[in-house]
Order: C-alpha cells, then structure tokens, then sequence
C-alpha cells in the first residue's frame, strides 16, 4: 500500500514537472517564432522602403486613369488635383499606408501569427485570385509532391544502406560509398544542371522542366505519367548529390551507437545479432532519426528556390522567389510565417514525445 | 612545431584523396596568383563589362581545342589590321588621269577550314572628316571576282559584310548563269563568300568551302590634295568558331578571363565566409558556455531565432533589395551565420570541457575569464574545427553561384555563377553551347571536389572516433 502510494506520489510529481516544462519550452519557442516573424516582416518591407514604391505606384495610378477617364474631361486642374488627392488618400488607406510603418509592422504581425494573411500586391494565383492564402495553397501541392517524394525516398534509402553497411563496414561496398561522398559537397541543382545537358539537351529522352507537358494530356493516368516523367530528373540531381553523405552519416552514426558498452555487454551474453540490432542499436538511436525525418518533411513543403528555378517546377521556391522579386512582402511573410509555426509546433512535439519514450531524458533545469 | 607539422603531414599524405585535394587547391592558388598578378581587379570588372574591347573576338565561339577532336576543323579568328606592318598587308598608290589617286590596300589570307565562318566585318578608319569613295572587292580561290559594294566613307565606317543582302541578290545571280540554278534553302552570307561554286553549292549537305588563298582589295578614291595627309587604314575581321582555351559568350567576351577570374573570387568569398563564420561561432559559443546564465539564455535565444529564419530567402531578399556587392553579400552571409547551428555544438563541447580538471585548476589558480577562453577552451577545441572549415567552403562558393544564376548576384562582379547565369539566360542548352555551361560547372566542381577530399580526410585524423570506422 505504502509503495503504491509512493508510486503514485512518483507519478504526480513527474507530471508535474513535465507539465512545467511543456509550458515553458512552448513560451520559449513562441518567443523566438514571433521575434523570427518580426525579423522577417522588417526585412520584406525593406524597414518600410516598399511602402513607398506602393505609395508612387498608387499615385501614378491614380494620375493615369483620372488622365484616361473621359468623365474627368474638361475640368479645370486645380479641381483635377482635389479629385487625384482624394483618391490617393483613399488608396493609400485602402492599403493601410497612412500609418507609420512601425506602426503597422506590428500590424502585420498580429495578422501573421493569426494567420490573416491577408492580399498580395502584386502576384496572383493561376485562378486570378489575390488572397495569399489560396495562392500558397495552389503552389504547396507541387512542392509536396516533387520534394517529399524526394526526400522520403532519400531519407530510407540511405537508413537501410546505412544499417547495411554499418553491418559489413570495411567491405568493398562500404569503401564505395566512403570515397563517394564528396560528391555530396556540390548542392541538388548543380547536378540538375548536368542531368538537364545530358538527358534533356543531349539525348532529348526527358523534357528541360517544368511540371507537366503542355499541353497537359486530358487522361488522368497519363496526366499522372507526364507528371512523373518531369520529377525524374529533379528527384535524380537531389539523389546524386545527398544520397552517399546520407548513407555515409548514417552508417557512421550507428557505427558509434553499436560500439557502446551496452550493446558489447549483450554481445558478451550472446544476445543474437538481429536482436542486438533491433533493441540495442535502433531503438535508442530511433530519437534523433525521428527528428531529422520529422525537419525533412517540413522543409521539404518550402520547396527549394534554386531547384525549382533549375527545373522551372511551379513550387513554393519559385513563388518565393516570384515573391521577392516583385516586392511582394505578404506572399512573403504568409510563407515564413506558415514555415515558423509547423516548425515551432513540430519541435515541441518532439520534445514532448522525447520525454514520454525515452527513459534516458531526465527533466532537469529550464532551458536545457 | 616543425616536427608535429612535419608528422601531420605525413599522416594526411597517407589519404591518397587528401594529396588530390591539396593539388586542386594549390593549382586553384596558383590559378587565382596568376590572375591577380597579371589583371588587376579593377581592370578585370572593366574589361568585362565593355563592348568596345572585345570587339574583334568572335560570337559563341567554342574553345580551340575541339579542334583537336573533331574531323571537321572549325574557323579559327582571323584579324587583318592595315595599321600593323605585315606582310598580310599591301598599301599601294594608284594614280588615275585627270588627278585622282586610288590607295588601295590589299589583304591577303589563306581560309584553310572546313567549316565557314561566323561573321566577317569589315572596319575602314580614315584620319579626315572628308568624304570618300570606296570599292570594296572579294577575291576567292580560282580568281573568281566579287564588288562588294560601293560605300561613302566619313571618319569611321563599319561594313558588316556578312550581312550585306544586296551582295547575296547579285551572288545568286551570278549562280544561276554559271550553274543554271540557285540553292534551294537560305544561303548564309558568310557561305557565299566562302563556298566552293560548284553544283555542291545547291544543298545545305554538300555545301563546301573554299580552300585556298582569299584577297579584300579596298581601294580610296582621293583626289590629289588629300593623298599624301589622308591616312586610311583599315582591319578585316573573319569570326571563327572557336577561339582561345574557353571559348566566348554571346558578346563576344572571351570566357578565359571570367573563369580565370572566378577563381581568386570563389576561393577568397568561400574562405573568408567559412573562416570567419566559424571562428565567429566558436567564440560565441564558448563565451555562451563560459558565462552561463542570462547571456547563455540569449545565445540560445539567438540560434532559435536564426533556426527558424529561412537562410536563403533572406539572402536573396537583402541582395535583391538592395543590390549589394559581393562583398557586401559576404558580411551580409556572415552576419546571418554567426548564430547558426554550430553554436549549439560548440556550446555542447565547451560544457564538456568546462568541466575538465585543467579548466578547474586554472580556476583555482584564479585565471582571468578572457584567459580561460582564449587560453584553455578554445584550443582545446581547434583542431576539430579544421575539417568543418575546409569542408564548408564549396557551400559559401556554390551560394555565390546560386545566386549568380537567379540572377541576384553582383551585376558587376566577375564570377563562375555568372557566366553560368549568362549561359542559362541565353538558353545556352537548347541552342547546344555546351562549353559554356561545362567550363564553369567544371571549375565549381573540382573546387568543390577539392576541399571535400581534404576536409574528409582531416576529419579522419582530427577525430580519430571517425578513424577506425
């Protein structure tokens, strides 16, 4: 009864710091997400610069259609001049730019952690809409579909080569893949370059880019395959480039994990081998693999800049791009800001599943 | 000192992929000397970003030594100056009656390639602001005789031959009444002022050149008092297709000079950038770890923000934005890296050491805390530092290149990312200019390739756990 009690009292006390520490980790994290976004909203609005290109734009615009409007001819100028105010001052609130900027960048903050994202300046989606948030959703399916595959396929390929190899090290194959991986000190598009010169330019069995043929083949099966064969090439390039670092990080991490003493103990004892693999070698390096897996998935949504400009793949990279070239700070900020919070809230995550599975994870202090 | 230098040498010697990397980098060094020493910078960025000097250097011509490999050789360049005294050159003085003088200036120079030339541009350059008459005549092997034209000359005249349609019309004349028939496709004007003029002028397949002696007479008619202070010169230009060891791009820039001066770029943005940072790191690491408390709260603060910042997308922002330099963009790539990831490694080794019993009996004795950072911790971790530094530097110099070829790079600035950029803008893929996308992915590559061999296997000797494995 007494130990009963004890353990319960155990239990409690547990949860009660677990609780704390949940509570405190997530200030913590939401601390740094909302300085984050802020960074990033001071620097799309270059400290509040593209506020002005807005405002000479408007009052261009305005200038223009009062001049092409026949309805505004033959009045007298001074007159013309009242009307073009008023419409500017009119624009420029429509716009909220009659506040100063430190003002609404807080402004724009707000609106970014709700995750009002509000309307672009200038871009828009394939459906002639402004909204940011329907033209990011309309680009994240091709940035899921090319750099999620990619990085799945990457991700497992190299961990079973990984554990493959860290059973045979030394061998022939295990040499191979070693003396492969510097190959991986050149990034996925460089390779994109190459691969587009020989299977594109050269042989002209694979088209240069883009997502799907144009134009798009009305049957969906072979929609599905023209799509396919434009992810050959990018999905190629990334392989090329991480997949021998990949395998050679991999292999060298459980090299480290099957040489404790633990794991020697069980040896000792005659554990068999497969078992050893399984709970000595995998299970306590199952943390860390779920972290990087979990970071993968989440920047493989931001797609990649420089990859889909190679490929001219019609992504979230290109769109950020597209974004900053035209100066326009939403679709910037919507993006960063949707990045910031699956980002924040997958790391807590992990952190608290960290601490309920791994007995090894003791809570100790704030802000380990 | 010498002696354990001596000893590592010959340990990392015993890395056949390390004696690679230091020969590519060595070159790389003695490549970026020489292009220092023999251009200056400045000059390098003017003489790229002019037209007038590389007025004379052929389009998209492919580097000579293909020439090598094909059976068909290409047109080398051919420039025939009047104002160098060669024996290519014949100056004469024709008197005519009635007090009128002809100078005539003769070129003379053998077309020995299988393929025909690109362009030929003729340049006429005349000291006075007066008035002449020219002929231009193009005489082809077997003295078969064109009149190019006529043409007023005043000051400076530029005759782009080759693309001259009215010779064409009179050239396909000529054709029909020795042969009986014109070429069926679009004949190039270049063609006609090379081909052989035989029935295998009909087809685009069988279309030959015409190898031998070719002669450019320009005669000036001048009258009597201009003769004798009326200098005229003039400078023929026959384009190739290929010219020098890299080739040119699409105006006319010999590629050699970019890539040679890619090179001391690329080493200085990816060294410096890469030294810099991670010595940066390290320090504020190890303050971080020493001081603990509220300023270990603010580092730790600090990584988490730049965690969560989009690396790249930030850098692209600023250099757009601000059209930067590519020095500017090196302190911007700095400033962004200082609190990256590493400085939360860092921190984790220097806790460690913190609790060493060295670092204890320093404290006892009472060090200054500037002592025990720059004295006992950061030494202590140095030499594991070394492969990171060496292996991170194709990062910094492929981050140049990316943004060279989104177009975001320093417009001024002489790099390998830009002329990969000019190659992927001008389609250089489609339209089969394959050297001038290879030559700078090539001196990317090995670069690259260079510091990870090196890097990799300073990691094997620095951390010996690596070693074994």
């Amino acid at each position: 009864m007494v130990l009963i009690l004890m353990f319960s009292r155990y239990r409690y006390d547990v949860l009660k710091r677990l609780g704390k520490y949940i509570i405190i980790r997530g200030i913590a994290i939401s601390i740094t997400t909302i300085i984050a976004i802020y960074i990033v909203i001071l620097v799309a609005n270059m400290g509040g610069f593209i506020d002005e290109i807005i405002k000479t734009e408007i009052q261009f615009n305005v200038y223009e259609s009062i001049r092409n409007n026949p309805a505004y001819r033959g009045f007298n100028k001074s007159v013309l001049e009242e009307i073009a105010q008023k419409m500017i001052e009119l624009e420029i609130k429509r716009f909220g730019l009659d506040k100063p900027f430190i003002y609404r960048s807080f402004n724009y903050l707000i609106d970014a952690l709700t995750l009002n994202l509000g309307r672009a300046y200038r871009l828009t989606s394939a459906s002639g809409s402004k909204q940011v948030r329907i033209i990011i959703l309309e680009r994240l399916p091709a940035s899921i579909l090319l750099f999620t595959s990619i990085q799945l396929m990457l991700f497992f390929s190299s961990l079973f080569s990984g554990l493959y190899l860290s059973r045979k090290y030394g061998s022939k194959i295990d040499k191979i893949i070693v003396s492969l991986s510097p190959l991986s000190s050149m990034p996925g598009w460089f390779y994109g370059i190459f691969l587009i010169m020989i299977f594109a330019s050269w042989l002209g069995i694979l088209p240069y880019g883009g997502i799907v043929d144009a134009p798009p083949p009305e049957h969906p099966l072979f929609y599905a395959l023209s799509v396919l064969k434009h992810m050959v090439l990018p999905m190629l390039s990334w392989f090329i480039a991480y997949f021998a670092i990949n395998t050679y990080s991999m292999r060298t991490f459980f090299l480290m994990f099957s040489s404790e003493d633990y794991v020697e103990l069980a040896k000792a004892k005659g554990v068999p081998a497969r078992e050893i693999e399984k709970k000595y070698i995998l299970r306590p390096t199952l943390p860390p693999i779920v972290t990087q897996l979990a970071l993968l998935l989440i920047s493989s949504w931001m797609g990649a800049i420089i990859t889909e400009n190679v490929f001219n793949w019609p992504g979230i990279g290109s769109l950020m791009w597209a974004a900053i070239a035209n100066n326009d700070s939403p679709v910037l900020i919507g993006i960063v800001t949707i990045y910031a919070y699956l980002l924040a809230i997958t790391v807590l995550l992990l952190d608290i599943i960290y601490v309920l599975i791994d007995p090894r994870i003791k809570i100790g202090g704030v802000g380990t | 000192m010498i002696k354990a230098l001596s000893k590592f040498l010959r340990e990392l010697l015993l890395y056949k992929s390390a004696l690679v990397g230091i020969i590519i980098i060595a070159s790389l060094i003695v490549l970026s000397l020489y292009a220092v020493i023999t251009i200056p910078y400045g000059e390098s960025i003017k003489r790229w970003n002019s037209i007038e000097y590389w007025e004379d250097f052929p389009k998209n011509a492919m580097p000579s030594w293909v020439n090598f490999f094909t059976h068909k050789k290409l047109p080398e360049n051919i420039i025939l100056d009047s104002r160098e005294q060669k024996n290519y050159v014949n100056k004469t003085t024709i008197s005519l009656s009635g007090g009128k003088y002809i100078q005539r200036i003769l070129f003379t120079f053998n077309y020995i390639y299988d393929d025909f030339p690109s362009e030929v541009i003729l340049r006429i350059y005349s000291n006075s602001t007066k008035q002449f008459t020219t002929q231009i005549t193009w005489i082809k092997p077997g003295e078969i005789e064109y009149i190019l034209g006529r043409r007023l000359l005043r000051g400076y005249e530029a005759y782009y031959i080759s693309r001259d349609e009215d010779f064409l019309k009179r050239f396909n004349a000529n054709l029909i009444s020795k042969i009986g028939s014109k070429p069926s496709y679009d004949l190039d004007i270049t063609m006609a002022l090379f081909a052989k003029e035989d029935l295998s002028i009909l087809n685009r397949d069988t279309v030959e050149v015409s190898k031998g002696e070719y002669r450019v007479i320009i005669d000036i008619l001048m009258g009597e008092e201009d003769i004798n202070n009326v200098q005229i010169d003039a400078k023929l230009v026959v384009y190739g297709k290929v010219y020098g060891i890299a080739g040119t791009d699409h105006r006319r820039r010999d590629l050699a000079l970019a890539l040679l001066w890619g090179a001391p770029i690329a080493l200085a943005f990816g060294l410096i950038a890469s030294v810099t940072i991670t010595f940066m790191q390290m320090f504020i690491a190890a303050i971080s770890a020493w001081y603990g408390r509220s300023l270990d709260f603010i580092v730790q603060r600090m990584t988490e923000i730049l965690m969560v910042l989009p690396f790249l997308p930030m850098v692209l922002m600023i250099s757009y934005f601000y059209k930067i330099t590519i020095w500017m963009l090196l302190l911007v790539v700095i400033l962004l890296s200082i609190f990256g990831s590493g400085v939360k490694s860092y921190r984790a080794m220097f806790l460690q050491i913190k609790e060493l019993p060295y670092v204890e009996a320093a404290m006892a004795y009472g060090a200054s805390s500037f002592r025990m950072i720059f004295r006992y911790m950061i030494p202590k971790i140095l030499p594991t530092m070394i492969p990171s530094i060496v292996l991170s530097v194709p990062d910094f110099v492929f981050l140049e290149a990316a943004l060279a070829l989104l177009g975001v790079g320093d417009p001024q600035a002489v790099t390998w990312g830009r002329v990969l950029e000019d190659a992927a803008r001008e389609a250089a893929l489609y339209k089969g200019y394959y050297y001038w996308i290879l030559e700078p992915s090539m001196l990317l590559l090995v670069t690259a390739l260079g510091f990870a061999m090196l890097g990799l296997a300073l990691d094997k000797i620095f951390n010996p756990r690596l070693r074994e494995m």
